[in-house]
């Protein structure tokens, strides 16, 4: 027995088993758990990361990075707080993906894989990714700006091993379409190709020869540009694709062109995921039904159709997880998706009229009962409506308790429950004491602290909250940072809440990863106040034309190892024990 | 009388007056928000914060929480530009301070240059293409979405009036260089 016990203590777990058995852990929770065991572990960790994530490229700074993992081979990196999608970040605030890049090619040749989100991602930058890494593949630039066809050309004529070229949502302006010719002849690794958000024109003869040589395409999404006989010709090189994003709808096709075009559209068994269809109408949309039946994630968000529309088209989309829709499909078409999907996972309603221009009635609590009543596995919900109730929620919740994502938009700012004219405190109440699995929360509509007290008692496994135009005091804001233990990104935008909210959390905001505020009620000496206490947070303030020397209209707010930045631009000020 | 048979001045298409009445007490409209807001909060500043009549609705900026990119509301968003303010930043070279102007008030580019010959109380010369503002102390400028300083007057209005982010009136002898020569 002694002898046993003193061989443990002599030799341990011998460090290439352990290596060995680390390299096939992939979460970077789990291993950021197992680097925390001992020293042996953290090296032996260290030395088998392939896979880098920073959910905040301030948190950490490139030195920091290269001197802790050697051998990183995937890196996905996150920048600007989210709210920048909403222009509530001036230009030029920062993320800027260069210095990351100029370490990279130092550190990590082997690098294959960057994935990108809210970053700002410069020509120079691309230019640089494209030199650098010989056996580069993979590349997303999701809500990224900074970049144009340039950054792209250097792309596509440098990475001759380049499997993956996803351009989601960035923004870019005056773009031309020339970089898709500068894919090289010999090239035909690519599998996956989304350029659906550029706003260019591309040559069709070279995306059809690309498609041609790339016999392992799986994801195809073009963008506007290409219309639907062009799409037809590119869906008969590749009719195996997985994920489809057509281009415009908009074509007057003769009969024969039609056939044709469905005929190509029923050869696609595999489709399993559909986007694009730009001004589809209920004239052409019946082309795409052949394509349906394997689908598991539509995409309408950019099709206004009506509710008639829908409710021809879902029942050819028998095996639907996951859609998104534009609220002109109203009330009715979401009492079609509740009768014909029933294994719906998440569903999103997107406005066509976000600013209440042209009066559109959109979709209120009627349609999102009825979604509920008939999608019991119902987890995931973005709705954007001007109409909501207590009850209705309270019910929604009932039949579909497993929300993890819960994100309710009533539009217009401070609504009361429009049959009680009560605030909706109760819904989210609701919401958060039956959705146990709550992980990430949009509130909306008149809301007292009543709604926050109910976070704070029962939401216990939310990781996101998102506010805007809510709170009666401090309080409210006090309870969520005092009760949701797992809370990690708070942002919260033109309510009251003051200096005192603030300084509650101040135990709190080194266990998350960021606090955003903006047009509420805090002042320099507030967020000084916190700098000062708590020296490993970046306290930032960002001045605006609403700022003056006492009141803090924008305050960003997250944990850092790499200290103030050293980017920030003049109207950023990074509050410390002095001011930096 | 059906609606469309009123008489009334307004935007062609627009419907706004019965929609209003109708909706005026339900809307809590961002002023609203602010009430409620009461411990002095600068709560939802609009674009449109200055006086206007039959009320365009104050747009609150990044609200509600779309993306910009979304072509199914991009239109929508250019609508709401286009119904708020347009309002830029005046800078003249020399001045201590800076002015304000809404360039959707103006018709074209004499009535812009008349108006800012006004409120700076200078002259600017007569444009041509190949010499810009010849023969006057000051020439106007405006810098772009770009970030580009741009002559005033090379483009059209309509494109002018997207893409302008604001203006500089400089000094003749500074502006030479901005003139259209490709």
């Amino acid at each position: 027995m002694d002898q046993d016990h003193k061989k443990l203590k002599e030799s341990p777990f011998p460090c290439e088993g352990l290596e060995k058995v680390l390299s096939f852990i992939d979460s970077h929770k789990d291993r950021s758990s197992a680097s925390l065991v001992c020293k042996d572990w953290y090296d032996a960790e260290r030395w088998t990361r392939s896979k880098l994530f920073i959910g905040n490229c301030y948190s950490v700074s490139p030195e920091i990075v290269a001197r802790r993992f050697p051998k990183i081979k995937s890196v996905r990196l996150k920048g600007k707080p989210r709210f920048s999608d909403f222009n509530l970040l001036p230009q030029d605030w920062g993320a800027n993906v260069h210095a990351w890049l100029v370490m990279f090619a130092k550190v990590y040749p082997s690098l294959e894989e960057l994935r990108l989100k809210r970053m700002t991602v410069s020509d120079e930058s691309l230019d640089l990714l494209a030199r650098s890494f010989p056996g580069f593949k993979a590349l997303s630039l999701s809500s990224c700006d900074g970049f144009t066809d340039e950054g792209l050309k250097a792309i596509a004529t440098h990475c001759r091993t380049l499997t993956e070229l996803d351009i989601a949502d960035s923004v870019t302006v005056d773009i031309g379409g020339g970089w898709l010719s500068c894919f090289p002849e010999g090239f035909a690794s690519l599998e996956i190709l989304n350029f659906a958000s550029l706003q260019c024109e591309v040559s069709f003869d070279a995306l059809e020869r690309l498609v041609s040589r790339c016999r392992a395409l799986r994801v195809l999404k073009v963008n506007e540009s290409i219309n639907l006989e062009q799409l037809q010709r590119l869906l008969v090189q590749v009719p195996h694709l997985t994920g489809l994003g057509t281009g415009s709808f908009m074509q007057e096709l003769t009969p024969r062109q039609y056939e044709g075009v469905q005929s190509a559209f029923s050869n696609c068994k595999n489709l399993q995921v559909l986007s694009g269809l730009w001004d589809a109408t209920s004239l052409y949309l019946p082309l795409v039904y052949g394509a349906c039946a394997s689908l598991t994630f539509l995409n309408l968000s950019e099709a206004d159709l009506r509710s008639g529309e829908l409710a021809k088209f879902l029942p050819h989309c028998t095996s639907l997880r996951r859609l998104w829709v534009i609220d002109t499909v109203g009330d009715k078409g979401l009492e079609a998706v509740g009768l014909s999907c029933p294994l719906l996972e998440e569903l999103r309603v997107f406005p066509i009229d976000p600013y209440d221009l042209d009066n559109r009635q959109g979709v209120t609590e009627v349609g999102f009962l009825a979604v509920s009543r008939g999608c019991p596995n119902l987890n995931y919900v973005l709705y954007f409506c001007r109409k909501m109730t207590n009850d209705a929620v309270a019910t929604i919740v009932q039949n579909c308790p497993d929300f993890t994502h819960f994100r309710l938009c009533i539009m217009n700012p401070g609504e009361p429950d429009h049959l009680t004219n009560e605030p909706m405190d109760e819904a989210f109440g609701a919401v958060s004491k039956t959705c146990t699995k709550l992980r990430r929360l949009s509130v909306s509509g008149l809301l007292t602290d009543m709604a926050f007290e109910y976070i704070g008692k029962f939401a216990k496994n939310l990781e996101t909250l998102s506010v805007a135009f809510a709170g009666s005091s401090d309080r409210g804001m006090q309870c969520v940072l005092e009760g949701c233990p797992k809370l990690r990104k708070l942002e919260i935008r033109d309510c009251l809440f003051g200096n005192a909210a603030l300084l509650s959390g101040l135990d709190k905001y080194e266990t998350m990863r960021s606090l955003w505020m903006s047009a509420c009620n805090l002042t320099i000496k507030g967020c000084r106040l916190l700098a000062k206490e708590m020296p490993r947070l970046n306290v930032e303030v960002i001045q605006d034309e609403w700022s003056d020397e006492t009141h803090a209209n924008k305050v960003y707010v997250y944990r850092s190892l790499a200290g103030p930045r050293q980017d920030a631009p003049p109207f950023v000020l990074t509050l410390g024990g002095e001011d930096i | 009388m059906p609606a469309d048979l009123n008489l009334r001045l307004g935007l062609p298409g627009s419907d706004q007056t019965d929609v209003d009445a109708a909706k005026s007490n339900k809307r809590a409209s961002p002023e609203k928000a602010e009430d409620t807001a009461s411990n002095g909060v600068p709560a939802a500043k609009s674009a449109d914060d200055h006086e206007t009549a039959p009320a365009p609705k104050a747009q609150i900026v990044g609200w509600p929480p779309v993306k910009s990119y979304r072509k199914s509301t991009a239109a929508a968003v250019k609508k709401a530009e286009a119904e708020s303010g347009m309002y830029v930043k005046v800078s003249m070279d020399g001045a201590p301070y800076l002015r304000k102007i809404d360039i959707k008030l103006y018709n074209g580019y004499s009535h812009l240059l008349t108006a800012l010959e006004d409120m700076f109380k200078l002259s600017i010369g007569e444009y041509s293409e190949r010499e810009g503002y010849k023969g006057s102390e000051y020439a106007p400028a405006y810098e772009d979405k770009d970030g580009d300083l741009m002559l005033v007057g090379d483009v059209p209005w309509e494109m002018f009036m997207s893409s302008c982010k604001r203006l500089r009136i400089m000094r003749g002898a500074d502006a030479r260089g901005l003139g259209c020569a490709q």
